[in-house]
Parts: structure tokens; sequence; C-alpha cells
């Protein structure tokens, strides 16, 4: 059964890709394509399911195609069927979507068959990743998703900015997997690469070589999740890619971050010592909280989700890290309740952020605009995507009973228990990061009450928003599914939650304490009486809002109601001018922490020549350059143009120099060897 | 801290009664319905529009909220926006440009409304009568309930004309 | 029978909330009047205008879209939940396992997130700005809350309010702790901004540039007005509930037999009547605060809430 589903998967995949090649520009070939990737990802999640409810691991039957390095090793267990899972939710209504969203780039503007061939290709690099059981097959297939991916981003490549996009990406990503070869070869030494020989040799390790390949692991999968500063390539390439690519990369491909540091960390490594999980903790906090201050600033609507992927990274981290801090202490089942908290907030952030790339690019593709300023009264002409993306952003702003709150209360129930851990660096830790998480909520809902507010209400403040018509079908059919999973998995976290805490069973030790964290239909956490019952809570909510109505007929109160032209304090014409704009909205933030936005302004005043008191014209641009660009990645690129310029040198195109540095290539390399063996 | 407090315990209750007797500087124009009175018996908000005054009948209103008049104790309150309130208290000849932004106040509120015309301006256009920028009496603008004479009207008779206009208090 | 009276009792005192709440606002606003040396109105005032609204038509702007109809509801819905969440008179209650604290803080930054919506629907420039101010606010003032919230939950282990309740009660010393002061102070600084009272919103002005939470429902009328309104007069209440019974728990019932629960309903009117004078006095004396100054207020009350938690952390 398993295997069938395992080769289904497979083979749907290439079978879309091969397809996309040889047919992918017509309306059936892209049908197709875009089918036969949904039913890879049915395929994958059903493998997923199988293997966490069973519990148990499936190994796939993989010919030696490949005899270099151990070959081709695949094994999946119950935390890489999660993950494998979580690329199933999102991947099939992204795909679906994706079937009528490619419609705009049959002008030509990309090539249909490249981007349904690197999708299909896409989507199975990201499954073997989670299917990987050993390092050469894991960099291998890690190494495919980031380059898939990179093609995927360069779609639209008539865009020089798309470009630009795409190369800090592939230098960021490649940054980040020279570091994770450097963490495996220390992990493997004389080892084979098989990830069971992995974990006995971790625990041969020294400690300092065990914390050097703890840094470097963060380094590396952190890159690829997004964590600040590493997160640069993030809110560039992802608005770059379409839209409901952009939803696999922020909803999926990052977590694949989480999963690496997961399965390092905690499976090979078994944990470590405290610094590891308030390093951890410190990085996600600070990815939250400015990842969210960030997109606040922002007016281009999937770059603003994108910086909302870097701070609910930084939420899942936190989880983690807090996690990562109890198993230090020994304290087994707050370890659980920190992880599961992070995990189930990574399945949450998958299915929100991908219906909100999906709406984004629903938007996108009805108005043909990122930008917020010329959108605006959407909520008529487009209620279906409006509806979803509302569902999406209450989702995010972790408003009950949607699932965003449960996974986000999960956390706080972590970091507030960590208060009770005796320990210097939880008593430091702990309370600053609940008040990071708390600020970070209420700040992602303030953004999301601009993104949803000034996209979708009002009036249109351009002509194409005026002129907006409804996504088709496949569109909403993708982000209904999305939406529906919003929706389910808040109340559905009683189910859910055992599911996640079994998936934990064994990695690091802690197979010892099986939690159960149910109680009748109430959330129990561990070790203490916390709880909620968001089912009830989900009901009474429900039953008082929709009971009002009622009552207030039943009390017959007066239910006549004219429309009429908005109060605008007597104003002979409201017009879209005159509305609040998203630079409005985030003003006051922007004053807040001005500290940290550092704003550049200039204002020019043109007068008439006769009188300064006549003004004939104002410009005022005020741009925002994050710190991190400012402070460490132009003095960076200039470092390195620089140290290029010099090398350069090097390069004279003469045969015989090129002879010579590699006869002295080589021996150094002879030397080094030899020494290293002494 | 202490010395405020003591100020405020030296006045003690700074409002006056106010005598219902004397009613003939309003003038009731238009029957208002049964209904309104009914509703609007003790709750009531007013949105005060200026429609071109020359703001000595708002001096006057504004002293309908202070400590002496205290309209409050009626429950008559000022709001800030047509769509809270109850009654329109107009004040001024209409001018050409408040013409539009009267009309619209009056489209904003929801019904059942009323409207007081204060001030000999708003009856008759006062001494600006005549003036190229006058659009007209607030009653050729918008329908009107009551008007409440005096150039400016005292409070007193402000209030009288509201209550009037509410129709609740007997007159003797 | 036990479980009966516990759902009669959970259905009592949210209906008890609901209709004291408008008095406690006439209340707030009577005494208000009385230090201005005003008559001023009485204090069911509010119930007559409920009332009023509740049988004026509803104007609704051409822009607006169904969120503005909604949103009454939610407001108004997720306020009730909360009245079921909160224990006002007894301890502990029925639903004390369905929601928590932070379930109480998130399901009121739910009405203020569709009433910021709602505030942009019309798309006029006045609710726009209120849906900036209030969001902002919210913001700001969200670390504060949750520190608090822990810094409460350290004694008892939980973040649900009947655990802590019954902590407080068993160990009445920890009610004297310093981080309990801190707390509280931290605590009522923040419910002053979420309430939208001076000195970081002023709820009786007309001038629409300084508005916070008026400037958001300047479009609303009719029984939308009268849903906002009530919703947010009960969160007023709501909101001084907790105060009183977090910190001062003494008076509540702990067995719902109806002599107890009478005399707890007293005392938890007392309580109200006791917080509602301390902030109409508080009224009287400050100014409003400059909008970019409300932060420096909040971040104030962080600092108390940071404190409260380590000094709890450092003296355990
Ligand atoms: S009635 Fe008198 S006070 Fe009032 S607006 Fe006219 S001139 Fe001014």
């Amino acid at each position: 059964m398993m295997q069938t589903l395992f080769l289904l998967t497979i083979c749907a995949y290439s079978l879309g890709a091969l397809g996309a090649i040889l047919g992918g520009r017509g309306q059936l070939g892209r049908s197709l394509v875009g089918a036969l990737a949904a039913i890879g990802a049915t395929a994958g999640l059903l493998l997923g399911l199988t293997v966490i409810f069973t519990g148990q691991s499936f190994t796939a039957f993989v010919p030696a195609l490949l005899p270099v390095g151990g070959g081709l090793a695949l094994r999946l267990d119950p935390l890489g069927a999660f993950f494998l899972s979580v690329i199933g939710v999102v991947a099939i209504p992204a795909s679906l979507y994706g079937i009528a969203y490619n419609e705009i780039y049959e002008s030509e503007r990309g090539s249909l068959r490249l981007l349904g061939a690197m999708f299909n290709l896409f989507l199975l690099a990201m499954s073997l990743v989670t299917l990987a059981d050993n390092v050469f097959t894991f960099l291998l297939m890690w190494e495919g998703m980031s380059l898939t991916s990179y093609f995927l981003v360069i779609t639209e490549s008539d865009e020089a900015e798309t470009i630009r996009a795409g190369n800090w990406y592939i230098a960021v990503t490649h940054v980040g997997v020279a570091f994770l070869v450097a963490a495996f070869l220390m992990l493997t030494g004389n080892a084979s690469g098989a990830f069971s020989d992995l974990r006995v040799h971790a625990s041969n390790l020294s400690p300092l070589a065990r914390d050097l390949v703890f840094l470097l692991t963060l380094l590396g999968f952190g890159s690829k999740a997004g964590i600040i500063p590493l997160h640069v390539w993030l809110p560039r390439a992802h608005p770059a890619a379409p839209s409901y690519v952009s939803a696999l990369m922020s909803g999926v491909m990052i977590k694949l971050g989480i999963y690496g540091l997961l399965r390092v960390a905690l499976d090979f490594l078994g944990g470590g010592p405290a610094w590891w999980g308030v390093l951890v903790l410190v990085v996600g906090s600070v990815s939250a909280v400015l990842g969210v201050l960030y997109a606040l600033m922002e007016h281009d609507l999937k770059r603003l989700l994108a910086y909302h992927s870097v701070e609910n990274i930084g939420i899942i981290l936190m989880g983690i890290g807090a996690g990562l801090l109890f198993h230090s202490y020994g304290s087994m089942s707050l370890a659980v309740l920190g992880l599961v908290g992070g995990l189930y907030h990574t399945l949450n952030h998958a299915s929100f952020k991908g219906l909100l790339f999906l709406g984004a690019g629903s938007v996108l593709h009805a108005t043909g605009t990122r930008n917020m300023e010329e959108m605006g009264g959407l909520m008529k002409r487009m209620p279906w995507t409006a509806l979803f993306f509302l569902i999406g952003a209450a989702a995010i702003s972790a408003l009950p009973p949607l699932n965003g709150f449960v996974s986000e209360w999960l956390v706080f129930q972590a970091l507030l228990k960590g208060l009770n851990i005796p320990g210097i660096e939880a008593a430091i830790a702990m309370p600053l990061a609940v008040g990071m998480l708390a600020l970070t909520s209420g700040l992602a809902a303030a953004c999301f009450v601009k993104a949803f507010g000034i996209t979708f209400l009002a009036m249109p403040r351009s002509h194409e928003a005026e002129s907006a018509r409804e996504s088709p079908l496949l569109m909403r059919i993708g982000m209904g599914m999305l939406a529906a999973i919003c929706v389910v998995l808040g109340p559905g976290a009683i189910a859910v939650i055992p599911l996640l805490s079994r998936i934990l069973v064994g990695l690091g030790g802690l197979a010892e304490v099986p939690v159960s964290l149910t109680e009748g239909v109430s959330l129990q956490v561990p070790t203490s009486s916390s709880q909620i019952a968001l089912p009830t809570l989900a009901l009474a909510l429900l039953l008082a809002i929709g009971s009002i109505p009622v009552i207030l007929k039943l009390l017959r109160v007066n239910f006549r109601l004219r429309r009429s032209e908005s109060w605008g304090c007597g104003l002979t014409e409201l017009t879209p001018r005159m509305e609040y704009t998203a630079t409005a909205f985030a003003e006051p933030l922007r004053r807040v922490f001005a500290e940290l936005y550092r704003p550049s302004k200039e204002l020019t005043i043109d007068t008439h020549p006769e009188s300064k008191y006549f003004v004939q014209s104002i410009a005022y641009r005020s741009e925002i350059t994050p710190w991190f660009d400012r402070m460490l990645y132009t003095p960076l690129l200039h470092l390195i143009g620089y140290i290029a310029n010099k090398i350069r040198r090097l390069q004279s195109g003469l045969v015989h120099l090129y002879l010579l540095y590699l006869a002295l290539a080589l021996m150094g390399l002879i030397f080094a060897s030899r020494w290293i063996e002494r | 801290m202490p010395t405020l407090l003591q100020k405020i315990l030296r006045v003690g209750i700074a409002t006056e009664q106010l005598d219902l007797a004397e009613t003939d500087v309003v003038q009731v124009v238009r029957q208002v319905e049964a209904k309104t009175r009914r509703l609007l018996g003790r709750s009531l908000a007013i949105r005060e529009v200026d429609a071109g005054s020359c703001n000595g009948c708002e001096l006057e209103i504004t002293a309908l909220t202070n400590p002496l008049y205290d309209s409050e104790r009626f429950g008559i309150h000022f709001v800030a926006s047509p769509r809270h309130a109850d009654l329109l208290l107009v004040t001024g000849p209409v001018t050409r440009h408040m013409e539009v932004a009267l009309r619209k106040t009056y489209e904003a509120t929801p019904d059942p409304k009323l409207v007081v015309a204060v001030g000999d301006c708003a009856k008759t256009c006062g001494v600006f009568k005549g003036s190229y920028a006058i659009a007209g009496s607030v009653d050729r603008i918008v329908p009107v309930d009551v008007f409440v004479a005096g150039c400016p009207p005292e409070p007193t008779d402000l209030l009288r004309g509201i209550l009037t206009a509410l129709d609740r208090w007997p007159k003797s | 029978m036990t479980n009966m009276m516990s759902y009669g009792l959970e259905i009592g005192q949210m209906l008890l909330a609901l209709a004291l709440a408008p008095g406690l606002v006439g209340l707030v606003r009577w005494l208000k009047a009385r230090l201005q040396n005003r008559l001023g109105a009485p204090p069911w005032q509010p119930y007559l205008e409920l009332r009023k609204w509740l049988a004026k038509d509803v104007v609704m702007s051409t822009n607006a879209s169904w969120i503005f109809q909604a949103t009454p509801y939610i407001v108004f819905g997720s306020t009730v939940t909360v009245t079921l969440l909160v224990p006002l008179i007894a301890t502990p209650i029925a639903f004390d396992a369905v929601g928590d604290l932070l379930v109480v803080v998130y399901l009121l930054l739910l009405g203020t997130f569709f009433l910021a919506l709602a505030g942009l629907d019309a798309g006029t420039a006045f609710g726009g700005m209120g849906a900036s101010r209030e969001m902002t606010i919210a913001a700001i003032a969200e670390p504060t809350i949750a520190l608090s919230i822990s810094g409460l939950a350290i004694g008892s282990g939980s973040t649900n309010l009947g655990q802590i309740l019954t902590t407080t009660l068993t160990d009445p010393a920890a009610a004297i702790s310093p981080s309990h002061f801190l707390a509280f102070a931290a605590l009522f600084i923040v419910v002053l901004a979420e309430t939208g009272r001076l000195p970081i919103d002023n709820p009786a002005t007309h001038l629409e540039l300084t508005m916070i939470h008026e400037a958001m429902i300047l479009e609303y009328s009719g029984r939308y007005l009268a849903l906002i309104e009530w919703a947010s007069w009960t969160k007023f209440l709501l909101f001084l509930s907790l105060l009183a019974n977090l910190f001062v728990p003494w008076g509540m019932a702990t067995l719902v037999t109806l002599p107890t629960l009478a005399l707890a309903t007293a005392a938890w009117i007392g309580k109200l009547i006791l917080l509602a004078s301390a902030i109409a006095l508080l009224e009287t004396r400050v100014a409003k605060l400059r909008l970019f100054r409300v932060p420096e207020l909040l971040s104030l009350s962080f600092v108390l809430a940071l404190l409260a938690v380590t000094s709890s952390l450092v003296l355990k």
C-alpha cells in the first residue's frame, strides 16, 4: 500500500514534468500537468498520513541507480511524514489553482513548459527531501529543490527585478548549502552517510564539535527558513515567483529548513546544552518581531506576506527553541509542548500563508498590480477571494477560534511554563520571549487589518481595481480548500495535537514521555492545568453571534436600513484619493518604531516664481531601508566586490598559467592530506 | 489634586433650574409625529450644523454644555457624526457653500430625526438677507421642525426650543 | 443537578454583565458630571440611549460591504462569549476549562480587528484614522497584557482564570506581594488603553482628529451602534471585573448557593463602583495625552509588568 502510494507520488510528478516539456503550452496540457501534480501531492499526503497514523516508518525500495555516496536511500519516519503531509496540504490546492492561474503566462511572458516541468520537479524534490535517509540523498534533493525553485522564481524573467531577486535567492541558498555540507561532513566523519550511522557517530563527537555542527546547521537551515538576518532573499524572491509557487515556497519550502533543524539538532545530535535552545529562542523572537515590523511598512501585497513568513518562522522557532531548552533541562513533557507548538504552527502557517498567497495571486490576476495603494473595493468585485483572504488574515492574526490562535496559544503556554524552570537562561529569556510573541501577534493583527482593509474594502483606488473580476473557478477551489483547512484546524486541534506529540516520540530521547494532550474536548497542557476547549469555544462564539439577530428580531427592534453616501463631513464628493492609504495606516507605528526604521525623507516644494505662498507642486518621498541591508549586506557586497576585483588578476586567460594553478593546487592537496594523516 | 478637589467641593452643583414657562421665542412649524416623541424621550443626540452663521449662535450653543445650563441633565448631548444624531441644530442663513453640506448632513441622519433652526438668520437670513452668497433660510433647504428666535437666542431659549421639538414638556 | 446549576450560573453572569454594563458607564459619567459641578445625566441614561438606538433606522454607506454589517454582531458576540469565560461572582465556573486568560484577550482582539476593518469600510479618512490608531494601541498594549498574565500565571502555574483565583484565595499572602502590585499597576494602565479611557482616548470627545475608538464608529447608527456601544461598555465592565477579581478575589462565591451568590454579587458590584469612582476621579484630573506620547505610557506599563514577572521569579 505504502509502496504504491510512494510510486504513485514519484510517477505522477515525473510524468507531470515530462508532460509539461512535451505539451505544457496548450489548455489541455496545462490542465493535465496541474492535475498530475495534484495527484502526486495527494498520494504524498496519503503516504505521510499513513506513516503518522500507523507510526510505522516506510522504507522505499530504490534500485541502486546512483552508486555514489551510498546511493539513494529513502525512508519515511513520522517526522518526515509530517512534513510530507504539509507539502501535500498546500501542494494540492496550489496545483489546481495553478492550472487557472497559468493563463497569464500564455502570452509568452514566461515559458509555460519550463514552469510546468519545474513545478513538478520542485514538488518531487521537496517530497524526497523528507524521505531522504542518507546525506547524499538529502543534499542532492535539497539542491534540486533549491534549483527548481530558482527557475520558478525567475518565471517572469522579462522583469529586471525578477532576475535580481533570483540572484539574491541563489546566492543566499548556496551560502546556506555550504554551511550544510560542512555540518554534514563533520557529522559523517568516517561513517557512511546513512542517517542511522549519523546518529551513532554524533554521540561520539566532542562537545565542541557538536556545538559547531549545531551552529552550522542553524545557519544552513536558517538561511532556507528565512531567519533574520539570513532572510534577505525571501522578501525579494517570494513576490517575484508566480503566486501559487510563492504559496508553496512560503508555505512549505521554508518549513523544510525547520525539518532539517529538527532532524539534526534533535534526531542526530539528540539535543544539546541550554544555550542551543536559548539561541533558537532569541533568533526566533528577533525574526518574529522584525519580520512583522517590516511587513507593516510594505505596500506590496506579496512582499508583505513574505515578511510575514519571516515572522511566522520566528514563532515556530520560538516554540522549538523553548522545546530544546526544556529538553536540555530534562523536562521532557514540556519539551514536547514547545515542539508540538512549533510543529502545529508549521502546519498552520503552511495552510494560512498558502491561502494568503493564493488570495494575493488572485488579486494580482484580477488587477495586474501588487501595490496595495492601487487596490480597494475588491470586496464587492471579488467576493470569494475576499472571504478566503479574510479567513487567512484572521487565522494569521491568531484570532480564535481559527488555527493560528491554537498554535500561538501552545507556544505561549510553553513559554509561560518555562518561567517555572529553574535556571538563569529561562528566567531572562522567557519573560522577554513572552513579550515579543505578544507584540508580534498584536502587530500582525494590525498589519492584516491594513492588508485586508486597504485591499478589499472601501472604494477602488485605480482603474484596474475598479474593473477587477472574480477569479476562475479552479482558483477559487484552491483557495477554498485552504480556507476550510484553516477553519477546521482550529477546533480540530484536539484531534491533531496528540498525533503531533506521537511524531516526536523517539527523537532525542523523547520516547519515554508519551504525552496526551486531550481530555474530553479540551486541550490540556502537560504538567499543569492550563486548558482550552476550542470546539466549545467556537460553538459558543457562533451561537452568540448567530443568536443576536434572532433576539433582536424577537425584541422587535427597528430593522430598517437605508443606504446613503459615506459621511464625509458634508463633502461635495468623497473620492478614492481621500481614502486612508496603506502608508497612512502604518504611519503611527512607523513613528513609534522610528528608531528602528530610520526612514529617509525628501520633501520638495515648488512654489510660484512670483510668491512663495503659491505652491505649485509638492513631492514627498520617504523610504525605509531595512537595517540588515544597510548595515550588513551593503558592506558585505562591497567587500566581496573589492576582493573579486583583486582576484580577477589571476584570470589572465593564458592556458599554461591555468595549468600551473592546477599543478600547484594538486601539490597543495597532496601535502595537506599527508599532513592530516600524520 | 487636593486643591482641585477642594475647589470642586466648594463650588458644589452649579447647574441652574430651567424655567419652562416662557416659550414665545419658540415657533413650532411642523407637528412632530408621536413616534418621534416617544422614542427620543430622554435621550437626544444633537449634531450642530453651522450653515453660515456669524458664530454668535454657536457661542450660545456651546454654553448649553457648561455646568450652568448643563443640557446633559435632560439626556441631551452633542455628537460628532450625524449618523449618531437625532436632531440637527442648524444656525445661520444657509450660504451657498454650505447648502450641499447641510443637505448631506440631513441625508446622513437616520430617521426619525428633527431639525431645529436657531437664530433669526435661520428664519429670515437676518442682516445677510439679499447677499449673493446666501442660498436662503434653513427651511428652504431642509424641513424644519422648530425655529428658535433671537440674535442670538439665549441658552435657556435654545433648551426650550429643543424640548419643544420633542414636545414632551407640558406648556403651562 | 450541579451541572444545571453551573450552566445556570454561566447564563446568569452573562445576563448580569450585559445588564449592568450600561449602568456602570452611566455611573462613571454621572460621577464625572458631579466632579465638574454639573447635575449631569442620571446613571441610567445609557439604558435610554440603548433603547433609542434600537428603535432608530440604520443608515449605511454605499461604499460599505457586508463586513460593515457583520461587525456589530461579531463584536457583540465575541464580548458575550467573554462574559461566559470570566468569573464574575463565583469561581470556578463551568466555562473555566473552555478558555483561559489568553482566550479572553484574543477574543477581545477579534472584536477590535473587525471594528478596525469596519472603520476602513466606508472609505472615509476618519474611519481609517481611527482604525489605524486603535490597532497601533492594541498592538503595543499586547505585550503588557501577556506579561501581566504570565505574572499571574507563575503562582498557579496556569493561565486559567479559575486556577489563578483559587490560588490567590487559598494563599492570601501572594496577593500582597510586590509582583502582584506591579502587575496590577501595569494592567490598570492597559485597561485604560484598551477601553478607550483618558488619558489615552477621550470617550466624550467631539473632535474627530483626537478620536480613536469613536472615529471607527462614526458611520454606525441605529441598532448597529447600539450593539457596538453595548459591547464596548461590557468590555469596560469585564476589564474592571478582571482587575477587581484577579487581584482582590475575596467576596467571590466558591459555593453555589443563593445567599453566597447574593453576597458575591453585592461584593462584585461594590468593587466595580470603587474602580469606577477611581476612574472618574482620574479622568477629572488628567488630560488626554498626545497620540505619540501614548507609547511611552504603554512602555512604562510594559516595564512594570516585566518587573512583576522578574520579581516574582526572584522572590520565589
Ligand atoms: S442669528 Fe444673530 S447671532 Fe445667530 S447667526 Fe444670525 S446674526 Fe449671528
